[in-house]
């Protein structure tokens, strides 16, 4: 009797620091767990062996920043029978998606002795731009516990579980005082994705929304909220809406707002 | 007829690195013709983005230049900003900077030493292979890896990219009792990173003893994490200030490489075996005598023992954590204040992988002016190079297959951070 394969698992990279797929080499406890219920198909950072397609599961970090990695994303989108990005890079564009707003190609002069040899698309762009992607999981990095919960949902053909909610969820879950309403520390948890268990409050500092916008942000509101009751000038708001997950819409929109901002 | 044989040693991508590389060595009648470590990673352009910015931001945001050793990152960015402000972190806060680095140290070491490099030695495709054959071996990794782990997560909120860390200090210190778990488990870790130390001792190494000039921070008291001079065993010793003006980046015409050497002299070599090796005699008496023990002397030139150095520096990272936690007092404050004012600032610290040099101007207001960042591996770069040429020479005659295999395994000895590098390294983006 033939038995039946193990689920085939891949791991992508594109621009990126790394941080989220060494999530998965993070999971010290249920690594060896992992493994043992998947065959390691393609993960270069981990194994030198590498396996054809097709995969059942392509886990793909970073944003596409290249013409040549525009092509890749394809190709590794036609080899997978389900593809998650992981992480704000392949979710949102990351934080070299600043250069949206800015000339690329200043950028390059500013950091390379010969610009003309960098080979870059004007934008960075989240995975969900190229390709259809069957889910995404947030995080500046992402929660190695989501991973493994989406990684299990999708090996066992179930939605995975990831709450939408704001990070002010979290903080009532975790017991932890507002910093806002107690502190008047300027804090982006009411507009912010759940995920990491609202760290930053619990620390006394703001939440500076690493896991992108939740599901209805109310960017205006929040942004009204620290200008006016906190005192928090315009380009602190913009330079708050414009980091790692500055490429997501609801965070671009409301930050367009404050372009010109200066002290 | 032509007699003449070619050899092309290549690899497209990379295994058991942090980032994208691919290398290839050309021999042509046993010369080595060409050995190139090449650089697809897409840049992108911190330095250009954090114009602008508060300095306030700049330990979170280049905290994202690498996932591997973010801690790092953000070291290098407060001491920096601190010179600028002319803040003096002391006393327990220091003493817990240092831990926070311990935790880094324990966490990359583990990894690359037993998940990236020892399969190599043992002739498997992976960790994960190699855990079928050795599972008590790969089991013991992890834990050890956890704890360093642990000691980031507790202190900087989380293991990959922690918020905890700012200018000054941090924003919360743990109590004394939040430790009490992980002081446990380092003093389990401490003897079971001993036996590891010999084990890697015992691996096989090709003879391959290179001259080096090393470069590593020193400290007049301590294995130096984040403060000391820049000294070389070819006579270097200058501030950290003074990076720049010795420590060169110079185009090379022939191709878009920034390469790196010593002023008016050449290539040189950051990360392990450089710090052991200039600094063997600040390690604690645990560490110098489990090195000794494995075989090491008490400087190293042979850069396929890395894996022994990396782990003689693990060992001194848990006992240095447990030193700090045994005396540890709850700081009075988070942070030391501080008023923001113009200047320029330099932080150079020890990453896992070698020296961290960050440059700052900012404005009165505290904004960023202009950045530089020089990650270790850029550094190393030409060093590799140079490494991969004299390994492959004498060796050219090996089947295609083991040859390949063991310039991968070459280029590893280094841990090469090529997502650091990205924006020194020869930058050549396929084409699809």
């Amino acid at each position: 009797m033939a038995t039946k394969r193990k689920p085939r698992l891949a791991v992508w990279k594109f621009a990126s620091c790394d941080g989220c797929q060494l999530s998965l080499l993070d999971c010290e406890h249920e690594l060896l767990a992992v493994t043992g219920q998947v065959e390691i198909a393609y993960f270069l950072e981990a194994s030198r062996a590498v396996m054809e397609g097709p995969y059942d599961v392509s886990l793909v970090e970073g944003s596409i920043t290249t013409p040549g990695d525009a092509e890749r994303i394809r190709e590794i989108r036609e080899a997978s029978k389900f593809l998650v990005a992981i992480g704000a890079c392949a979710t949102a564009g990351g934080i070299q998606a600043l250069r949206n707003f800015a000339d690329v190609k200043e950028f390059a002069a500013a950091v390379y002795a010969r610009p003309e040899v960098i080979d870059t698309l004007k934008r960075s762009s989240p995975i969900a731009e190229h390709v259809f992607v069957d889910f995404e999981l947030r995080g500046c990095p992402i929660s190695k516990h989501q991973l493994l919960e989406v990684v299990g949902a999708y090996l066992t053909g179930r939605k995975p579980n990831i709450p939408t909610h704001s990070v002010c969820m979290e903080c009532k879950m975790r017991g932890t005082p507002c910093v806002m309403v107690a502190a008047g520390i300027a804090c982006l948890g009411p507009v912010t994705q759940a995920g990491c268990g609202a760290l930053c409050p619990a620390y006394g500092r703001g939440c500076y929304a690493c896991f992108g916008p939740m599901e209805t942000p109310n960017t205006t509101a929040l942004a009204a909220w620290w200008r006016d009751e906190l005192g928090v000038e315009p380009i602190d708001i913009k330079r708050a809406l414009r980091t790692y997950n500055a490429g997501s819409e609801s965070f671009r929109k409301e930050s367009e707002a404050y372009e010109y901002a200066d002290h | 007829m032509n007699t003449l044989t070619t050899k092309t040693v290549r690899v497209d991508a990379l295994a058991r690195v942090e980032g994208e590389g691919a290398f290839h060595v050309k021999v042509k009648d046993g010369q080595v013709e060409e050995a190139e470590l090449r650089i697809y990673e897409p840049p992108r352009f911190f330095e250009a983005f954090l114009r602008g910015r508060s300095y306030a931001e700049a330990p979170d945001i280049t905290a994202r230049i690498c996932g591997i050793c973010p801690v790092a990152y953000q070291m290098s960015a407060v001491h920096a900003m601190e010179e600028i402000f002319g803040v003096k972190v002391e006393g327990p806060l220091r003493e817990l900077r240092r831990l926070l680095y311990c935790g880094e140290w324990i966490e990359s070491h583990v990894l690359h030493a037993f998940m990236l490099h020892a399969p190599d030695f043992l002739g498997y495709a992976d960790a994960i292979q190699m855990a079928g054959d050795h599972p008590d071996l790969v089991t013991q990794a992890l834990r050890i890896k956890k704890i360093g782990n642990d000691i980031v997560a507790l202190l900087g909120g989380r293991e990959i990219h922690p918020i905890n860390v700012r200018v000054g200090g941090f924003y919360r210190v743990p109590k004394r009792r939040e430790w009490h778990a992980i002081v446990e488990e380092l003093k389990w870790a401490r003897e079971a990173m001993v036996a590891l130390v010999r084990w890697t001792g015992q691996l096989p190494f090709p003879a391959f003893e290179q001259e080096y000039e090393f470069v590593a921070l020193r400290h007049p008291d301590e294995y130096p994490f984040n403060e000391g001079r820049l000294v070389s065993n070819r006579g270097l010793d200058i501030p950290i200030a003074a990076f720049e003006e010795f420590l060169i980046e110079e185009h090379v015409t022939h191709s878009t490489a920034l390469h790196a050497h010593i002023k008016e002299r050449a290539n040189y070599f950051v990360g392990p075996l450089a710090r052991y090796s200039l600094n063997f005699d600040r390690l604690s008496p645990l560490a110098r005598d489990a090195a000794l023990d494995s075989g090491l002397g008490v400087t190293c030139n042979n850069p396929f023992q890395s894996i022994v150095v990396r782990c003689v520096e693990a060992l001194y990272a848990i006992d240095e954590a447990l030193r700090i936690l045994e005396g540890y007092t709850m700081p009075d404050a988070p942070a030391v204040p501080y008023e923001v004012c113009a200047g320029v600032g330099h932080g150079c610290t020890e990453a896992p992988r070698g020296i961290l040099y960050h440059r700052y101007v900012v404005d009165e207001e505290g904004d960023i002016v202009a950045a530089k960042i020089t990650p270790p591996t850029a550094q190393n770069q030409a060093t590799i190079e140079a490494d991969l040429r004299a390994f492959v020479e004498p060796r050219a005659q090996l089947p295609l297959n083991e040859l390949t295999w063991q310039c991968e395994q070459a280029i590893r000895n280094y841990d090469p951070c090529i997502s650091c590098s990205t924006h020194f390294l020869r930058v050549k983006i396929e084409k699809a």
